[in-house]
């Protein structure tokens, strides 16, 4: 086949580079159009939302300007609502990386079912959150649930979880760290795994004890888990849904709602697109904000191998 | 790669086996007792104590799931949704990835950096704007309406991007020299190289499309349409407190498949996120 060699002149290679353009394009343009306009586009849509005044039905869309921003952020349950979501997101993820880092470095060492136990541990994380959530609603059931039955050993009264606003919020952010502590092991574990063993060696060696080894060795060594999980546990947080929607729709009297139940029902509820624009906006702002300290911290504290 | 794990003093692992063990009862119960309710009999499940092990096991709750709400419709709407979403993703991201990594073009960065930030973007911000743009085209309660938003995929193409960069170049040099084209090069070789990672796209879009509860919620209002998460959670309406055993054979029936993907492909499926965690 080397006969193709000589005839690639000038004018070939010119066509062929535009043949190769043709192609790059027929390559990612399905791709790329889709994200354009359902991702891309829809950001531009919520700003314009956010400084309209419109019900979804009405011809009109008139411009309001910042009007819908003062009255959402000046809302009595705006408040609440964004103390909900600091609390859910910062319990939750505090828990499952917390938890999620005692358990790898427990699963971390020759135990015979290690492999079964980090199966069982991941599973709920691949469960649908809305069947999740109706189970574990059969579970706090006060009378006839599972968890009031392990309280009534400890002679612990159960409180009445979902009905209550003081523990409704104990009661989703139990849920959603027990389906997703198990990620964060998995995540661990993959990092703990990488970490070079004579390092500990060596540690040893310089008379490190099992808290400074983990200071010197381990903990430095899984800083790029941590900040990967702290990103993504955060970003997911800042977006579940499915639980409290099923478990509490935002209530008893608003104790769950958090942002983005607030912009559902803003949105879908209310039909207030104003208003539902402006809470997209919130968070999409708050979630650059988020990424981009994790960003600047990580660069001083992670080390990468 | 994979290091011998530490080696600790006996004490110090009996006390680690003992917290693992404690953790995986208290992950594992919930799942145990969703299944054990769902062959208990009604009495028996509003009894107190409540009972560990069904006294008079029975099937009849699965029946009677099934049939209070459209269950096979959902499990129907849920099953192509699923595939042709994970067909559709895998096909995107092999095909966008293969130009970010082969077709050396200019602008070709400007497209990954494109990518890069669909990454960024929570989908859960756009349900306001996704949803108008489904309702003019007159697609609510259509399987192209469930389906189109989620079609593309910045995370798999930027998983796909990844493994190809790791293939030897040498392979793609020798078969251009024989003569074969991209469109060749990508279907021969590109393609069965990059299995495992194609194979992590798909089984990453099953999962997450399997569970999809906002937006089928959002652009589907009758049971014809109704995906299984939704379906699930009407059952749970209609029958109220009343009938524990009916609506965990219910969640069970949601969940099953997805855990006999995860027993089948549980190597592939933790490898795939512990990897994805390391390089990205």
């Amino acid at each position: 086949m080397h006969t193709t060699a000589p005839r690639a002149t000038a004018r070939h290679r010119t066509g062929g580079q535009l043949r190769t353009y043709a192609l790059f394009i027929a390559l990612v343009a399905p791709n790329l159009i889709l994200l354009a306009a359902f991702t891309f586009w829809p950001l531009l849509v919520n700003a314009w939302l956010s400084m309209v005044r419109w019900n979804f039905l009405s011809a009109q869309q008139p411009f309001v300007g910042l009007d819908n921003y003062v009255r959402v952020l000046g809302a009595r349950v705006f408040l609440d609502v964004v103390r909900n979501t600091v609390v859910f997101t910062g319990i939750s993820v505090a828990i499952t990386m917390g938890v999620g880092l005692i358990l790898a470095i427990m699963l971390d060492q020759r135990l015979r079912w290690r492999t079964a136990a980090r199966a069982v541990l991941f599973t709920p994380t691949v469960l649908a959150g809305s069947a999740i959530a109706i189970v574990w609603i059969y579970i706090f059931d006060p009378r006839f649930g599972l968890l009031q039955q392990v309280l009534a050993w400890f002679a612990i009264a159960s409180p009445n979880w979902l009905a209550d606003p003081a523990w409704a919020m104990a009661a989703v952010i139990i849920v959603y760290s027990w389906k997703n502590v198990g990620y964060a092991v998995v995540i661990y574990l993959a990092g703990l795994q990488a970490i070079d063993r004579t390092l500990y060696e060596a540690a040893a060696i310089d008379g490190a004890d099992a808290f400074a080894q983990f200071r010197a060795v381990t903990l430095p060594g899984l800083s790029p888990m941590i900040f990967f999980l702290m990103v993504t546990s955060v970003l997911a947080c800042f977006q579940a849904f499915d639980i409290i929607h099923v478990m509490t729709d935002g209530g008893p009297v608003n104790a769950t709602n958090t942002l983005v139940y607030h912009l559902y029902e803003q949105g879908f509820i209310r039909t207030q697109a104003g208003p539902a624009g402006v809470v997209a906006m919130v968070m999409f702002i708050a979630m650059i904000l988020l990424t981009w300290l994790q960003l600047r911290y990580a660069e001083t504290r992670v080390h990468y191998a | 790669m994979h290091n011998q794990p530490q080696r600790l003093a006996r004490h110090e692992q009996i006390v680690s086996a003992l917290i693992v063990a404690v953790a995986v009862i208290i992950i594992g119960l919930p799942l145990y007792w969703m299944l054990i309710a769902s062959f208990k009999l009604s009495g028996e499940i509003y009894t107190a104590p409540p009972t560990w092990w069904p006294q008079y096991p029975t099937l009849e709750n699965y029946p009677l799931a099934w049939q209070a709400v459209p269950f096979a419709q959902y499990y129907l709407n849920s099953v192509i949704v699923t595939a042709i979403t994970t067909l559709s993703k895998t096909t995107l991201a092999t095909l966008t990835a293969y130009a970010l990594v082969y077709l050396p073009v200019r602008g070709r960065d400007a497209v990954f950096v494109t990518v890069l930030a669909g990454l960024m973007v929570p989908q859960q911000i756009l349900i306001v704007p996704n949803f108008l743009t489904i309702a003019n085209l007159g697609w609510l309660n259509t399987y192209q309406g469930l389906i189109l938003p989620g079609a593309a995929t910045a995370f798999g193409t930027f998983l796909m991007r990844q493994y190809f960069l790791t293939l030897p170049s040498e392979i793609f040099e020798a078969a251009q020299i024989d003569g074969a084209g991209h469109l060749q090069r990508l279907w021969t070789i590109a393609v069965p190289l990059a299995r495992p990672a194609i194979v992590t796209t798909a089984l990453f879009a099953i999962v997450s499309e399997w569970n999809e509860y906002l937006w089928p919620l959002l652009v589907t209002n009758i049971d014809a349409m109704r995906t299984l998460p939704v379906g699930v959670a009407q059952l749970f309406d209609s029958e109220g407190l009343a009938n524990w055993g009916v609506i965990m054979a219910g969640t069970v029936l949601v969940v099953a498949p997805i855990v006999v993907l995860f027993g089948w492909a549980q190597r592939h499926i933790i490898d795939g996120i512990a990897a994805g965690a390391l390089k990205g």
